[in-house]
């Protein structure tokens, strides 16, 4: 539905040129919602805009809905971008209409008659939940209002694609969740393309099918949500994922770290439990096979789609003979092991 | 009483010349400022040499003084009035020198409108003029008010100067009747009316503005 091939986006600067996206490729089908994350800085706002050409790349094709958008007249390409909404992070309403107005403002610029305008915005308003706040200004609305607006106002002209310009990052947690749950809706009951940029994992982790990471303008990384938890490609990726679940160790355990084994010491594990293992008993299983005392310090299990991933930090005690060979258990299970350290064993864990 | 008749004469010429020099001003400076703000530089019509002529105009005829600009354009008035003298020969120059003004000030207000409407509005598919028309004017209204109210203020006092040649209006009765003859009480009257017109049209102006502003942080309402 949305294919970029080879996009590049140079800016001149004082100081030479600046490149935000390298040769960017990305295919999002039908029906799909795909989740770009990155940190500030790494391109997302450039790539999303590139989408509808607020920016125009330096180079590359966009293809939205079988149409080359970068092959398009300004007069064709105006009509092109009514068949696609965008939503913004700070909802960009005009302050000057009230939230009818607002939503029939896409219409309005095509044309429509009073009658028209009505019949398409009263279905919107109950969608978005907002037919109580038909005569408000955006002035009297909380940002998750407004961003519902903007959600009417993005689907007004029908589109087949919606791009998201980190439209939860200005809104509280809460807010965020029922704003994503909105777009699911959406996206099921409308048959939407959506093509989201966030720096937040929790949003590709809740809404998003597939994710893309974006580092220095490269898209580094490209997977389906469920596979890119549980088998990340990339240190970047792994980081995000890591961000997104709590796993650090407890201040008392981790000032006495040691890097290297020492007698009288036990060692501090992290294990990802991915490709299905979060759900087996295995740390009871090891810990009656090999007879070790197992300390759980911190652990997390999520599901994403129907994939079940965990990240869990143990400290193993007991003969220090059979730790090995239940790190050997653990990895044969397919639960990457990795060790963190070595606690001497007198510290209380 | 013959004062009083002559006191409600003179507001009256005063009110209509501003008025009259107000209208033709806005007709001339609101489209001007308009295009010399989407000329500028990254803007939605972008065209530098445009910007750069428009802008210096207004800066030339900005740094005139209004009274030597009332009689330079003096040949002029006479082609469009038929007379350098008298309350219609007055709106020429009073016009002349407003519409610069309101170009500047429609600019200003222009300019504060967020980008991030523009961005949004493009990405709907609107033609420049759309933008213009449904984003800009209308979001940059309670500034353009306050702009314009500030203009007919200016007028009120400049329309006074025209006194001075014979432009009839309060300034006019001022100068004749209050500097030339003496006569305090008339003077004390003009400046009274003068005052209370001033006041009048600030408080008309606040009240439009604030009527049409429904942002809650905006320093209108």
């Amino acid at each position: 539905m949305i294919r970029l091939e080879h996009i590049y986006k140079n800016y001149p600067t004082a100081r030479g040129t600046v490149t935000a996206l390298h040769d960017i490729n990305i295919q999002v089908r039908p029906g799909e919602i795909f989740g770009i994350i990155g940190k500030s800085g790494a391109g997302k706002s450039s790539l999303i805009r590139c989408v509808n050409l607020l920016e125009k790349p330096t180079s590359g094709k966009v293809i939205v809905a079988g149409e080359e958008l970068t092959a398009l007249s300004s007069a064709k390409l105006r009509a092109a971008r009514r068949k696609i909404g965008m939503i913004f992070q700070h909802f960009n309403l005009l302050s000057s209409r009230n939230v009818y107005d607002n939503i029939a403002l896409p219409l309005e610029l095509v044309g429509y008659s009073h009658k028209q305008i009505a019949d398409t915005i009263m279905p919107l308003l109950e969608l978005t939940n907002l037919i109580d706040k038909k005569t408000a200004y955006p002035s009297q609305l909380s940002g998750g209002q407004k961003q519902r607006v903007a959600i009417a106002r993005a689907l007004a002209s029908k589109p087949q694609v919606l791009l998201s310009d980190e439209a939860t990052s200005a809104l509280d947690p809460e807010t965020t969740l029922a704003i994503l749950q909105l777009l699911k809706n959406i996206r099921d009951t409308l048959n939407l393309t959506i093509l989201l940029i966030t720096h937040e994992m929790s949003v590709i982790k809740s809404c998003c099918d597939r994710v893309g990471i974006l580092q220095n303008g490269e898209l580094i990384e490209e997977n389906e949500v469920g596979e890119f938890f549980t088998h990340p490609k990339t240190e970047v990726a792994k980081n995000f994922i890591a961000s997104s679940v709590l796993h650090h160790l407890p201040y008392a355990i981790e000032r006495h770290l040691l890097v290297l084994e020492q007698p009288k010491t036990h060692p501090i594990l992290r294990l990802w439990f991915l490709q299905g293992t979060a759900t087996q008993p295995i740390i009871s299983e090891i810990s009656q096979k090999f007879n070790l005392n197992i300390n759980i310090l911190q652990a997390n299990v999520e599901y994403i789609k129907n994939h079940a991933m965990g990240i869990m930090i143990i400290a193993l005690r007991g003969d220090n003979l059979k730790i090995q060979p239940a790190i050997q258990f653990l990895k044969e299970r397919s639960v990457q092991v990795e060790v963190m350290g070595y606690v001497p064993n007198d510290i209380a864990v | 009483m013959f004062q009083m008749t002559l006191l409600f004469k003179a507001t009256l010429e005063t009110m209509y010349m501003v008025f009259v020099s107000g209208v033709i001003a806005t007709l001339v400076g609101l489209p001007w400022g308009i295009v010399l703000f989407t000329s500028r530089k990254g803007n939605i019509l972008a065209h530098p040499l445009l910007y750069q002529v428009l802008a210096a105009i207004v800066n030339v005829t900005r740094s005139i003084p209004f009274i030597i600009l009332m009689i330079a354009v003096i040949p002029f008035t006479r082609v469009i009035v038929g007379s350098s003298i008298g309350t219609n020969a007055a709106i020429v120059p009073l016009s002349l020198c407003a519409m610069p003004f309101i170009a500047r000030v429609v600019e200003n207000a222009l300019l504060e409108v967020d980008k991030g409407l523009v961005e949004a509005a493009t990405a709907m598919g609107a033609t420049a003029w759309q933008i213009v028309c449904k984003v800009f004017i209308p979001e940059a209204l309670p500034g353009i008010i306050n702009g314009l109210t500030l203009t007919v203020v200016s007028l009120i006092g400049y329309s006074a100067m025209a006194g001075a040649v014979g432009g009839g209006g309060l300034g006019d009765l001022a100068i004749r009747y209050g500097y030339q003859r003496f006569d305090t009480r008339v003077m004390l009257m003009t400046i009274v009316v003068m005052i209370v017109l001033v006041q009048l049209m600030q408080w008309a102006g606040d009240k439009l503005a604030k009527w049409c502003s429904h942002s809650k942080d905006s320093i209108y309402g």
